[in-house]
């Protein structure tokens, strides 16, 4: 039962992460290689937030990350955006307007990637970071499940992310332009929807989503520019597992992933979690390639 | 047959749109039109024919801004709308109905007709109270995703789509494309329909005789540049059309060539029948 | 002595850039010319050097699985099978997708590469990895430099024939038929050319020419550890590709010699100029100077240095969609 328990806190760490792959994936129509790099600078920035307000404080009854932490949230998410709409108009924007394949949109992300894991290298050093030095105390939540409120926390943290933005997508006018872009570009522009606007309007949710995962992960284990790179493969399982494309899927396909990976590591296959998620992903692609809940092309 | 064009508004000074020696393609240094010139007077329906390769789509999406104007110049309402770009030109007051995936197929009938109104949120709700007045349909299946709709629902929605932008000048390519000859006739009767109701109609047909029967003038294209224009009338008498459509040979007026290569039947007032 | 200490030097720089310009070649025919995006260079590199290191290599461990010690050539043949092997599995799942399956697939194969090599020490040795491997020719001469020049010799030989053969294959109606599948996959279909089976063929050909890169590598330098395979390689093969020019297999070769030069040469200038403290921050910068070469190529010159020699007119790129 424990193994569950942390697949489910594994699991919502990818479903942020996917989704926000999946926003980007869907209105921009390429897979982001450089998602984790998102997610790892995004996470630096937030233990900049926390060391400069001060660790430690605020703590909130059991819960040890305090205010802090959820104040380091969305000024990470603001710096980050700021670097990743700075690199869309530096290289994507033009990259898109000479009509670049999908495949060079992919490889300037890789290559964007590589460079985004090393300027952290550059900047913060190789050596992991911390947020705090505290040692959790776990407690049993059913018999023979232990859990520490911190990581309860982060569940429900990630619910409540996953549930917005399922109504912003579904309720609000911004959602449904941006459903109707990920449709069909050009039906969108005659229809009056300024493609530039959502596609900036997609970075910074696509970051946010990001920036939310790396600062709760770094916030659990640790911030080291590998981080997001890590995190690349289930990701794009878990995306694909879900059917590209499918909201609700994504999030299933990361429960699975995470799920998979918890129970590797219960199996003491640790060293393999992350071929894990590509064995499924290989043999989703080969048996149902659109997806647990995706449509047929 | 009677053509349908009994009220006066062929007002030259009346233009709604002008299109003038327009030069353009999809590459650069490959156009398409060399040169193309029409306009449209309010309270038109205008139907722009000519043969395949001869430009009709290529002037219609470039007067919606989806292709680079090279030369010449486009005017909506007097104002200069060349090279604006497209998402702009809905709140200018133009709708644009593409031929092929002209709905959001993911999206509800519903949703559909919101995407048109995102300029105009203040009035939406009684626009779509007329459009439901207008098409009883599109009420019907507000909830259904547009995709799972029929060939002639889908042209209703994507029609409704456009109208919810409340727009003064409203383009069509190929309305009749994929449709029964029956359907056709229905479609083009909601047309006529649109237009009493205030909104000008400039469309690309391939359908001619059907076409020009709702139309008050029209032009026919070849090799990128407006050939003929004139009352609808006269252009399904006009041999010179005929010349256009056949390629230079053969004397046949319009009427002979429209029989031989469209599939008109006698217009009915079935219901959708796809 | 002078003289001599240069000749090796170049000789041995000559090998290495050998190891990439194979690699470069093996990915020109599936980038370059078929248009298939391969992120997983190193994982297909590796598959070749551990299949040659297992092959050839003394058995030196008792729970060790591999060493047994055969022929180089063998090794060299046993790191085709199996590189291949592998890229026929992933391309027969990814190819008839989207592109980018393809992309992540084959990112994906590369992580797993790693963690097998990291962690399964039965097959790999673990991050210890495999040393002793044999070197061909070796026992022919006292000396190092002799040596070193029969395997020069050897890499030569072996990416001349490759690319005479490419270059022959890619000039027969199969390279003209992936050509037009790059250039429009769906009027290749019209043409009734069955386009799935010839992308396997072009990347499990290409993947196959990264394998025996890998195992030219594993035995010349005679030990290689999991360290060796990471994605940088990857992205330098990108580089040096798009700098020589995607679609043609001489700018592959050049392209690789240039940038390898580049990369050797700011090496010793780190080496020499950066004070100690400093050497990881000027590794780091270095590596992002490669991802930046990568993103300004692709923004300012993606037809490289050498363009493709037929090079197909901007109306036949460009699909005529939607007009009348």
């Amino acid at each position: 039962m424990q193994f569950i328990a942390d697949g489910i806190l594994n699991a919502s760490l990818i479903a942020l992460g996917a989704l926000g792959l999946s926003m980007t994936y869907n209105v921009l129509r390429f897979a982001n290689f450089a998602q984790g790099e998102v997610l790892a600078i995004g996470a630096y920035f937030a233990l900049g937030a926390v060391t400069v307000i001060g660790a430690g404080v605020g703590v909130m009854g059991p819960i040890k990350f305090g205010w802090p932490l959820l104040v380091s949230i969305p000024i990470a998410i603001v710096c980050t955006s700021i670097v990743v709409l700075m690199v869309d108009y530096l290289v994507f924007r033009p990259l898109r307007n000479s009509n670049a394949s999908r495949i060079t949109l992919i490889m300037a992300a890789f290559g964007l990637s590589l460079m985004g894991r090393n300027l952290i290298h550059l900047f913060a050093g190789g050596d992991p970071k911390y947020f705090s030095f505290y040692i959790p105390k776990a407690i049993e939540i059913m018999p023979g499940v232990k859990m520490v409120p911190d990581d309860l926390a982060i569940i429900a943290l990630s619910a409540i992310a996953v549930v917005s933005l399922h109504l912003f997508l579904k309720r609000t006018n911004m959602g449904r332009m941006m459903r109707a872009v990920s449709e069909n570009p050009t039906l969108a522009r005659i229809n009056g929807i300024d493609l530039k606007m959502i596609i900036r309007m997609t970075w910074i949710i696509g970051t946010a989503l990001a920036v939310t995962a790396g600062t709760l992960q770094g916030h659990i284990f640790q911030a080291k520019a590998e981080m997001g790179f890590d995190m690349l493969l289930p990701m794009f399982a878990a995306l694909i597992l879900g059917g590209v494309g499918n909201l609700y899927g994504t999030v299933l396909g990361a429960l699975v992933i995470g799920l998979a990976e918890s129970f590797a590591v219960y199996f003491d296959l640790s060293a393999y979690r992350a071929a894990v998620s590509f064995m499924i992903m290989l043999a989703v692609l080969l048996v149902r390639p659109q997806g647990l809940l995706g449509e047929r092309e | 047959m009677t053509p349908i064009n009994q009220h006066k508004v062929n007002n030259p000074n009346n233009k709604i749109l002008e299109v003038h020696n327009l030069v353009a393609g999809y590459i650069p240094n490959l156009n398409i039109l060399h040169g193309c010139s029409i306009h449209v007077c309010v309270g038109e329906i205008v139907t722009i024919l000519g043969p395949n390769g001869a430009g009709k789509s290529t002037l219609i999406k470039a007067i919606a801004g989806l292709l680079n104007v090279v030369e010449g110049h486009i005017e909506l309402q007097g104002k200069n709308i060349t090279g604006m770009e497209t998402h702009r030109l809905v709140r200018e007051g133009l709708g644009y109905v593409p031929q092929t995936e002209n709905v959001f197929a993911k999206l509800s009938v519903a949703e559909n007709l919101e995407l048109g109104a995102i300029h105009h949120r203040d009035t939406m709700a009684e626009t779509r109270e007329k459009l439901y007045d207008l098409f009883p349909d599109l009420a019907r299946f507000r909830n259904l995703h547009a995709g799972k709709l029929s060939g002639g629902q889908r042209q209703m929605v994507a029609v409704g789509r456009a109208l919810m932008a409340s727009p003064s000048l409203l383009m069509l390519d190929e309305p009749s494309a994929g449709l029964s000859p029956k359907l056709t006739q229905v479609v083009f009767q909601q047309l006529l329909k649109i237009r009493d109701s205030g909104v000008t109609i400039l469309m690309v047909e391939q359908n001619a005789k059907a076409g020009l029967q709702i139309s008050d003038r029209g032009y026919v294209l070849a090799e990128g540049v407006d050939r003929v224009t004139g009352d609808a009338q006269s252009l399904l008498h006009n041999p010179e059309v005929g010349e256009l459509y056949m390629g230079g040979h053969g004397k046949s007026t319009m009427e002979n060539v429209v029989t031989a290569t469209t599939e008109v039947s006698e217009p009915s007032n079935g219901g959708d029948s796809a | 002595m002078e003289f001599l200490g240069i000749l090796s030097f170049l000789i041995f720089f000559l090998i290495q850039a050998s190891f990439f310009s194979l690699t470069s070649i093996g990915l020109n025919i599936q980038w370059g010319f078929t248009g298939l995006f391969n992120v997983g260079i190193a994982g297909f590199f590796a598959v070749g050097a551990y299949t040659s290191g297992i092959m050839t290599g003394p058995r030196y461990a008792e729970t060790w699985f591999g060493g047994f010690g055969l022929p180089v050539p063998l090794g060299f043949l046993a790191a085709l099978i199996v590189t291949a092997i592998v890229a026929t599995l992933i391309g027969y799942i990814t190819l008839r997708l989207r592109e980018d399956f393809l992309a992540i697939s084959t990112f994906g194969i590369a992580v797993s590469i790693q963690l097998v090599a990291n962690n399964l020490d039965e097959l790999t040795r673990g991050p210890e990895g495999l040393y002793s491997l044999p070197k061909p020719l070796s026992e022919l001469s006292e000396s190092p430099l002799v040596d070193n020049a029969l395997y020069l010799l050897i890499c030569v030989a072996v990416i001349g024939l490759v690319y005479w053969a490419f270059e022959r294959i890619l000039r027969s109606p199969w390279g003209r038929v992936l050509r037009a599948i790059r250039e429009d996959e769906h009027a290749a279909m019209a043409m009734g050319k069955n386009v799935f089976l010839f992308r396997l063929q072009a990347f499990v050909l290409g993947s196959a020419t990264m394998g025996l890169a890998g195992a030219l590598y594993a035995n010349f330098i005679g030990f290689i550890s999991p360290t060796d395979f990471l994605p940088i390689f990857t992205i330098q093969i990108f580089v040096m590709v798009i700098v020589g020019g995607s679609g043609n297999n001489l700018g592959a070769i050049v392209g690789s010699v240039v940038m390898w030069a580049v990369w050797s040469a700011s090496d010793s200038l780190i080496a020499a100029v950066v004070s100690p403290d400093f050497q990881t921050q000027a590794a780091a910068a270095r590596i992002v100077l490669i991802g930046l070469i990568l993103v300004l190529m692709l923004l300012y010159r993606p037809q490289g240095l050498l363009p493709e020699k037929h090079v197909v007119s901007a109306a036949g790129r460009m699909k005529l969609k939607g007009e009348d």
